[in-house]
């Protein structure tokens, strides 16, 4: 630290004394009224540092002042029979689900949309990095990672420039930091040219009994931060503080001018994951808080506001990797890769030992008080002297205006679409195969480590990713993230619900058993009341879903501000959930022809329903009409089914129908297994239909023909509609739709294979 | 009695718990071996795993290299003690000079995770007697660095010997010289490969459980000395 620097400190005493020096509170996104409420609370003007951790701490990202009355309806929807498998839900880093034997396993999704847009390398790294510390933070080992992405139009010159970058940073992040990744979603859309999305997914387990809170508790306790050092890497608009004008001299005017995206080192995580797990076996651990969006000013009011009493910490003692940082830009770096727990005294040096023995620097910044105040010093000054409830969690709450959108009656008004004849069916075929929405991902997911630890029983083009917890039982857990933000668009409240029964349905195609629901919200403005209705309407068709599913939301997520100018995005509510298995080993594979002699059964009823489609949207470039219809009390009887299918051995292969309805499924159940097929279409339904609707709430099955009989009476007993789709084949190398068209493999494969890459390459 | 295989474990390597899943599967004891050891706890074997050691910051196996376990690991090697490198550790013992050549740039530029057929060429080294001559196998390739290149004479030598133990079948994945996916040293006790072979031992968890022959392989070596 430089001598010089002190005598510009703006302390408490400082700011005592100078009650009208003007605060730069708008540059730093705080309202008059919420400046005067800091001045209320602290009765005195707010110093250069606190400033600095309310305006981040009241930021939408952090607060969720926008979104928190709306959210509160997941509380109240919940019952107790949902909340009992749950250890831990919305309000700490991660929801914590017990799965039985004494496994709990944790899984979160986080959006990290603007730094990907301007950065895309980065950007999406560091997302993959927050998401797996939210993890580390409740005592787990992070399993894998799964991420959900958007993009603008494939072919767009930008969408060249983001793709390939985010693909890059997701994957260069993630392969380093030894984390399979086991799935997602890529999907092309001209809403997000402006503004791609990108969701990261971590899912980890520990025994119950490990399960730790981010809690500051017991007085004389020590603060110990640890992992990377902090820099001046990804402080946005607190930067002002520190201009010129405000905080004095600055020797180096090019310093400021870092870029605010942060910046990963994934191999300090690695290390970071391994030591925290020592620490975590050693059991010298009272809490622990990961240090993300608002760095120290959010690790330390959380950890002290979700404790017992205060807390005091000397910031001359964080190990910086920059000169003369001030006290606010070190309260709001946004380095990557440090972690703060709480340490009782006498467990002080055994922490350090670990921590030296994985050459992770950590130091003792401060203890636990009980004076109800979160003071920081500098210098001996006091710089920060707050209520730390305040900051973390009593910041201010707002209740948007909801206004349905005036346009939203004619968007929904159904448009006559021109349909194929039967004989354009075949061209159909191939080229919504090889359409930017459903063509193969294989250019994005061959970049990503799907092997490493070992675990991994699915993962992409699978519909659900699976990973085995329990190496002795074979216990695991299945995950799948969904959105369709054109179905949204038409209705959130179904489109939600849709989300989340194509989740849910994805997760059971897979033999598991759906327990628990993530979510990431991804909206546009909230200060536009059309954004709000969207918002408001998905989160109650999520919540209204999961009580009929009766399965929590453990946690979620939320991101506003997503669109280019006044065009938002497409509502996108990404729904995660996670399934249970008891064991792997009768998990049930995408593709088709793992055994000789297979039936294929379509199950579920297929409606013309083509609102928001992808042959709308690929062949008409046309959005409206409303969404299919969803049934969730069907959804649970299909998993029931599922279940007992793959428990009793019935069936040898699954896959959902999505997007691009029935030919698009049969097309990837062919090309997964590599083994052809011959279906039949009902005579009853024009084949157009048959092929191509959205219907939901169904599957095809293929069943080994010993099984067959057993099966369709128990969907007969059951009343799942169901009927005979046709054989698989493994001799022909073709897929056959009967009176449509035959295909070779090889010309599927080309189709839905060649797209990304000539893109891309 | 069972044989002992040590796993190295660097900071940043990965795919240490597989190697030690593996080497259990195959039915010997697996021995954590720790970076900043300066024996090898007396193992009969040591398999220097995947993953990004210390980073792979400068270069890939550049750091780990020089790290404490590597001087004991390079002294067994002299004394013919069989040890295999994989992808990272591949790379780690070119850099420590156990074996020639060194990896580079995958020629497509972006990391590749793939399941990747090989021939099997050389059945005679510590880690392949399970295998046929000529069979193809199917093992896990993920790597960004993972271009096989050496000189002339020593592509020569190595190709006039036989040490090209196992080689990409089909189309080369990442630019590989020859098609070289793995090589031995000039004792056959020394192998490192690219692909993963500890990510092929069970169906369920892989494409194929091709991988397992290595494993064997290295224990019938143990016995029969």
């Amino acid at each position: 630290m430089t001598a010089n620097k002190t005598h510009n400190t703006d302390s408490v005493k400082h700011a005592e004394s100078t009650p009208d020096v003007p605060q730069p509170y708008t540059e730093l996104g705080l309202k008059d009224d919420e400046y005067q409420r800091i001045r209320e609370i602290l009765g005195r003007r707010p110093t250069d540092a606190e400033l600095a951790m309310y305006s981040v701490m009241w930021s939408e990202h952090c607060s969720y002042k926008s979104s928190k009355v709306h959210l509160s309806y997941f509380g109240k929807t919940t019952t107790e029979q949902m909340r009992s498998k749950m250890l831990a839900g919305i309000g700490e880093n991660a929801g914590v689900v017990d799965i039985g034997d004494g496994w709990a396993v944790t899984f979160k999704v986080e959006s990290h949309n603007h730094p990907s847009y301007v950065e895309p390398y980065q950007g999406a790294a560091t997302g993959v990095g927050g998401i797996v510390r939210d993890i580390m933070a409740m005592g787990a080992r992070p399993l894998a990672v799964m991420d959900s992405l958007r993009f603008g139009p494939a072919d767009a010159p930008d969408t060249r420039r983001v793709l390939p970058g985010v693909v890059a940073g997701v994957g260069g992040y993630g392969n380093c930091l030894g984390l399979p990744n086991i799935g997602g979603e890529v999907v092309f859309d001209p809403t997000y040219l402006g503004n791609p999305l990108v969701n990261a997914l971590c899912v980890g387990a520990m025994r119950v009994e490990d399960l730790h809170l981010a809690h500051a508790s017991g007085t004389g306790n020590k603060i110990i931060l640890f992992g990377a050092r902090t820099g001046l890497d990804g402080i946005g608009g607190v930067s002002v503080l520190a201009s010129d004008t405000f905080s004095g001299d600055e020797t180096s005017a090019g310093r400021k001018k870092l870029p605010s995206v942060q910046v990963g080192d994934p191999f300090m995580e690695k290390v970071l994951i391994e030591c925290c797990l020592e620490l975590f076996r050693e059991g010298i651990v009272v809490g622990i808080q990961d240090l993300g969006g608002a760095g120290l000013s959010c690790a330390t009011s959380e950890l002290a506001s979700a404790g017992d009493g205060g807390m005091h910490v000397v910031l001359d003692r964080v190990p910086l990797r920059a000169k003369g940082m001030t006290p606010a830009e070190i309260l709001s770096s946004e380095s990557q890769e440090r972690m703060c727990a709480v340490v009782k005294p006498s467990d002080v040096d055994a922490f350090m030992r670990v921590c030296a023995k994985w050459d992770v620097t950590a130091t003792e910044i401060g203890e636990v008080t009980d004076t109800g105040r979160l003071v920081i010093t500098w210098h001996d000054e006091v710089v920060v002297d707050v209520p730390p409830r305040t900051v973390a969690h009593e910041g201010p709450v707002y209740n948007r205006p909801v206004q349905r959108p005036a346009d939203q009656d004619s968007l929904q008004r159904p448009v006559d679409l021109p349909r194929p004849s039967t004989s354009d069916l075949r061209d159909l075929v191939l080229r919504m195969a090889g359409s930017h929405n459903l063509s193969s991902r294989n250019w994005v997911t061959d970049q990503y480590d799907r092997y490493v630890r070992g675990g991994t029983v699915l993962s992409q083009p699978s519909d659900s990713g699976m990973i085995r917890i329990d190496e002795e039982s074979g216990r695991g857990v299945a995950l799948s993230v969904d959105c369709n933000g054109r179905y949204c668009k038409l209705d959130p409240y179904t489109g939600a619900q849709l989300a989340l029964a194509e989740a849910y349905r994805n997760v059971a195609v897979s033999g598991a058993t759906p327990v628990a629901v993530t979510n990431c919200l991804n909206f546009g403005s909230p200060e536009d009341p059309g954004v709000m209705w969207q918002f408001e309407q998905a989160v109650r068709g999520l919540a209204d879903g999961c009580v009929e599913l009766g399965i929590p939301v453990t946690g979620g997520n939320v991101s506003f501000y997503n669109q280019t100018g006044s065009t938002a995005i497409l509502p996108t509510p990404v729904v995660g959930v996670l399934g249970v298995i008891d064991d792997v080993r009768r998990r049930i594979p995408t593709g088709i022809g793992a055994e000789a002699g297979e039936t294929l059964l379509l199950l579920g009823t297929t409606s013309d329903e083509f609102g928001g489609s992808e042959w709308a949207h690929v062949v008409h470039g046309s959005l409206s009409g409303l969404p299919p219809r969803v049934d969730l009390k069907h959804e649970m009887l299909l998993a029931d089914i599922l279940r007992a299918g793959s428990r009793d051995g019935m069936i040898s292969a699954a896959h959902d129908l999505a997007e691009g309805g029935l030919a698009q499924a049969i097309v990837e159940a062919c090309l997964i297994g590599q083994t052809g097929a011959r279906i039949f279409l009902a005579e009853d339904q024009d084949p157009f239909v048959q092929l191509f609707s959205e219907s939901t709430g169904r599957v095809i099955v293929a069943v080994p023909r010993t099984e067959e009989l057993r099966f369709t009476d128990m969907l007969t007993a059951r009343s799942m509609p169901w009927r005979k789709l046709g054989v698989v084949d493994p001799e022909s190398k073709a897929l056959e739709i009967q009176d449509v068209a035959t295909f070779g493999l090889e010309e599927l494969s080309n189709a839905w294979q060649g797209t990304l890459p000539a893109l891309f390459h | 009695m069972t044989a002992k295989i040590g796993v190295i474990t660097f900071p940043g390597t990965l795919d240490d718990q597989d190697a030690a899943r593996a080497v259990k599967y195959a039915g010997a004891e697996a021995v954590s071996l720790w970076h900043a050891d300066a024996d090898l706890r007396g193992v009969d074997a040591v398999i220097v795993p995947g993953g990004f050691s210390y980073g792979d910051y400068l270069r890939c196996g550049a750091i780990a290299r020089f790290a404490p376990v590597m001087g004991p690991v390079i002294e067994a090697a002299a004394k013919g003690m069989p040890i295999l490198g994989i992808c990272n550790g591949f790379q780690i013992l070119c850099e420590a000079g156990l074996l020639p050549g060194a990896l580079v740039r995958n020629s497509e530029l972006h990391f590749v995770c793939r399941d990747q057929w090989l021939r099997v060429e050389n059945t005679t080294t510590a880690w392949s007697t399970r295998y046929d001559q000529g069979a193809e196998i199917l093992i896990p390739l993920k790597s960004g660095e993972g271009g096989y290149v050496a000189e002339p004479n020593t592509l020569a030598e190595l190709e006039g010997e036989g040490r090209v133990v196992f080689r990409y079948a089909g189309a080369n994945p990442n630019g590989s010289l020859n098609e070289i996916a793995g090589i031995t040293d000039a004792r056959g006790r020394v192998v490192g490969l690219m692909p993963h072979p500890e990510h092929a031992i069970d169906a369920l968890t892989g494409p194929s459980d091709d991988g397992l022959g290595m494993f064997l392989s290295a224990i019938d070596a143990l016995v029969k000395a």
